[in-house]
């Protein structure tokens, strides 16, 4: 009965279609072409591993096509990779089984893809394929006999130019034609041996499972070194394994090597069936692609080119995003100052208006323009082709410590912003590999840092040392990250991050020239996503730190402050009013007192004994703490903390003069001036570590999950703290 | 001949014999299409000595040493 219901419901609901594909064969401009602007892009459920669907409209209705990850076969090694046969298994929670596999097929190389094709075969889906980059294949001279091989096949084979807008009609109408009459791909006709060793396998499993599963996930569990999929079972490792070896052994004996057979009968199979199909006309000319490759990764202009292209990416996001982002301010700032006197009658609601709610959005948008700047080149070199081969320049810098090649370009942008550095990490197929350069990616120093860098070294080190101490210390501050971390990856990789080692074989895909649409699309999705999944909580950390800087704000503060002023000052209420520079100092005395006042000034004063190992007074513990959801709002703090008001920049004096002449108030060291070398290099070193940046942890828990944002954060945090005390310690024993 | 995919010098090209052992990442190899029979070329080594990459059936493909190391060959 319950079934009737569901397959009701099943046929009602549009046709599920699946595109799969080795990497690099147009994929993702196919779907693009085939669903432009009704796609998107989520997570599948319960796991970070993103997932693009479209709709795409038939003749008859319409169907959702899911975009999975480009793979040679379904053999998993990791939970991304793994996604392939969930979904095609119908294995993932609250998602149907596809209706329908297109498998695109590279037309220059059509036996090793047809591979994962004849692996799907053994799912039961019904299939067509895609014969893709046809014009590429016909510029080398291959003559492909598409009727032949759908004879051979038994379903459907169609040369495709996913680049070319004309191809979009064919390839729908061809989808909706199998949709109405599918047809399937005939399985390889696998010996004796690995069919017996097959059911043996299934005999051992605990009860229930085998109807579960269908001969393609067996064979994983059979033939795979390193199989992802037995995390999906419920199935005790010991058991599994000695299941496993037994089936292996029944292969072993005959006369097939378990861990070679799938691939070298697939192959035959595939060979055979293929004889005849494919025939060249005269030998294959040297590759276009080998005639660039020897320039771009040749052995002593490769690198210096490839220090050249990132140089231009590097100071594109840097520069080409400022004006953006100026405007952005601009905005923020125009749209606050137009708001606020509306609002002036009811100051709280002012407050929260204008200092959280303006502020909070401001927070976050203010990341769009260097996250699309990134993306705009991450797209480009991907599609040409570039971001393999700087993988292959960069890999041997990074393998020493688990990471690999592929690992720069997000550290490299991590640089300017953590933000769209941690999002460049999804171009990293390793997820173990992707998880360590998502968790040292925020070490690297952005350009947030840039300001107290800038203050301390302008009012402490620069004018006691010279400009060239002060340039010195501004590149070891900037060095200082990189330098940590790499080491900790090292130890990351080995004793907290256990999942398999990835196979790092990478295939250098042709060069060509990118498609707009496609690098358009990357841009907005990026930009999207990160709005949608990250804006959110940034706006919440906003207005959280607003509340704790605003409350519980007793008006009995205000009256005291602005009684002490005028009896210092030695004026009246009216007086002090009346003079604009009065009435403005008394404001920013006002906040002043307020701020230590405020829950976060008493918890400044709570955890200081924490940051008193590295000579922290609570004033600079408050900016430190206010400085959690965003590194830079340091600056202002301390420019309120000294009275000074908000509006302070890294440059201004008077900021500098108020540090330089700040002294103990109380404690062991009272009278003395608190900013002394060592205190501000142990600031400099605990900004250059610490995880201050709210959207810098939305984004880790978005793309690698909370608990590794609680990580990040604790692990940033303890290490700077360490820093700064260390910093403190050595430099007062140095004298 | 003892040669393995790491010790073929650049430009030449060999058969793969056999694979050591049969790791994730030579089933990845033999899943590409690097079975043993299979003609291989070294195209070159990256500027730092390592990934080294080579080129099968018009597949360009890079791998380690440390992986290169297992795969046996024979004079083509």
């Amino acid at each position: 009965m319950a079934d009737s219901v569901a397959s009701t419901k099943a046929s009602l609901a549009p046709a599920q279609v699946a595109l799969v594909g080795n990497p690099n064969i147009g994929k993702t401009t196919l779907f693009n072409l085939l669903t432009g602007l009704r796609q998107r892009v989520g997570n599948y459920p319960g796991v970070t591993v993103s997932r693009k669907v479209g709709v795409l409209p038939l003749p008859n209705g319409q169907a959702e096509l899911i975009d999975l990850p480009g793979t040679y076969s379904l053999a998993a090694t990791s939970l991304d990779e793994r996604i392939v046969v969930d979904v095609l298994s119908g294995q993932v929670p609250g998602l149907r089984k596809p209706d329908l596999v297109v498998c695109m097929i590279d037309a220059t190389n059509v036996v090793r893809n047809l591979f994962l094709a004849s692996q799907i075969a053994e799912l039961g889906i019904p299939m067509i394929g895609l014969l893709n980059q046809w014009d590429t294949a016909q510029k080398q001279g291959l003559q492909i006999d598409t009727g032949l091989l759908e004879q051979r096949l038994g379903v459907p084979v169609l040369p495709c130019v996913a680049t070319k807008k004309s191809s979009a009609s064919a390839v729908t109408e061809a989808l909706s034609k199998a949709l109405e009459s599918p047809t399937r791909l005939k399985p390889i006709d696998w010996p004796e041996a690995v069919t017996e060793a097959t059911i043996t396998l299934r005999a051992s499993m605990p009860k229930g499972m085998s109807d579960s599963l269908s001969d393609a996930e067996v064979h994983r569990l059979l033939f795979d070194a390193n199989s992802a999929l037995a995390e999906r079972l419920d199935w005790e490792d010991v058991a599994r394994r000695s299941a496993v070896k037994n089936a292996r052994d029944r292969v072993q004996s005959g006369g097939f090597n378990p861990m070679a057979a799938e691939p070298l009968l697939q192959y035959e199979h595939l060979n055979k069936l293929t004889e005849g199909v494919v025939n060249r006309a005269g030998e294959l000319p040297l590759q276009h692609s080998e005639s660039i490759d020897r320039l771009l990764v040749h052995r002593g202009w490769g690198l210096a080119i490839f220090a050249a292209i990132m140089y231009v990416v590097f100071l594109s996001v840097y520069t080409w995003a400022g004006p953006l982002m100026d405007l952005i301010e601009w905005g923020k700032g125009s749209l606050q100052s137009w708001i606020s006197p509306m609002l002036s009658s009811t100051p709280m609601l002012q407050s929260l208006v204008v200092d959280a709610a303006i502020e909070g959005v401001g927070a976050f948008l203010v990341f769009l323009p260097q996250i699309l700047v990134l993306f705009f080149f991450i797209a480009l070199l991907e599609d040409t082709g570039y971001m393999a081969r700087a993988a292959f320049l960069m890999d041997k810098m990074f393998s020493w410590c688990g990471l690999n090649g592929k690992s720069f370009v997000p550290l490299l942008s991590s640089y300017a912003c953590a933000v769209p550095g941690i999002m460049a990490t999804r171009t990293i197929e390793d997820p173990k590999a992707r998880l360590a350069t998502i968790l040292i990616a925020p070490l690297m120093s952005c350009s947030a840092r840039l300001p107290v860098y800038v203050l301390l070294i302008g009012a402490f080190i620069e004018p006691q040392h010279g400009p060239f101490v002060a340039s010195l210390t501004l590149f070891a501050m900037h060095f200082l990250g990189l330098a940590i971390a790499l080491p900790l990856v090292w130890l990351f990789n080995k004793f907290l991050l256990k999942t398999r080692p990835q196979p790092f074989v990478l295939e250098m895909p042709r060069y060509h020239v990118p498609k707009f649409a496609d690098i358009a699309w990357r841009m907005w999705e990026s930009g999207v996503e990160f709005v949608k999944r990250a804006g959110t909580v940034i706006f919440a950390i906003t207005i959280i730190v607003w509340a704790l800087l605003y409350f519980p704000r007793p008006s009995a503060v205000e009256e005291a402050t602005t009684q002490q002023f005028i009896a210092t000052q030695g004026l009246t209420l009216e007086q002090a009013q009346a003079d604009e520079a009065q009435a403005a100092a008394l404001s920013q005395a006002i906040d002043s007192a307020y701020l230590e006042q405020s829950w976060m000034g008493s918890m400044g004063r709570t955890v200081q004994p924490i940051f008193e190992s590295a000579g922290f007074d609570w004033r600079i513990t408050v900016g430190v703490l206010a400085s959690f959801p965003a590194r830079e709002v340091i600056i202002s703090t301390l420019g309120v903390i000294y009275s000074l008001g908000g509006d302070v920049d890294e440059e201004s004096h008077s900021l500098q003069d108020a540090l330089k002449g700040s002294t103990w108030h109380e404690g062991p060291r009272i009278g003395q001036a608190v900013f002394t070398i060592p205190v501000v290099m142990g600031i400099m070193v605990f900004f250059a570590l610490c995880s201050q940046c709210g959207a810098t942890l939305a984004i880790i828990k978005k793309e690698a999950g909370t608990r590794w944002a609680v990580f990040s954060f604790v692990y940033m945090t303890a290490l700077a703290w360490l820093g700064a005390v260390l910093c403190f310690q050595i430099g007062n024993l140095l004298g | 001949m003892d040669a393995t995919l790491s010790t073929l010098p650049i430009g030449q090209a060999a058969r793969v014999k056999a694979y050591d052992q049969c790791t994730a990442t030579d089933q990845r190899l033999m899943v590409m299409g690097l079975i043993p029979g299979v003609q291989v070329r070294k195209v070159r080594v990256a500027p730092l000595g390592d990934p080294i990459a080579i080129e099968f059936d018009g597949r360009c493909v890079s791998l380690r040493r440390t992986e290169a190391n297992g795969v046996r060959l024979e004079s083509a």
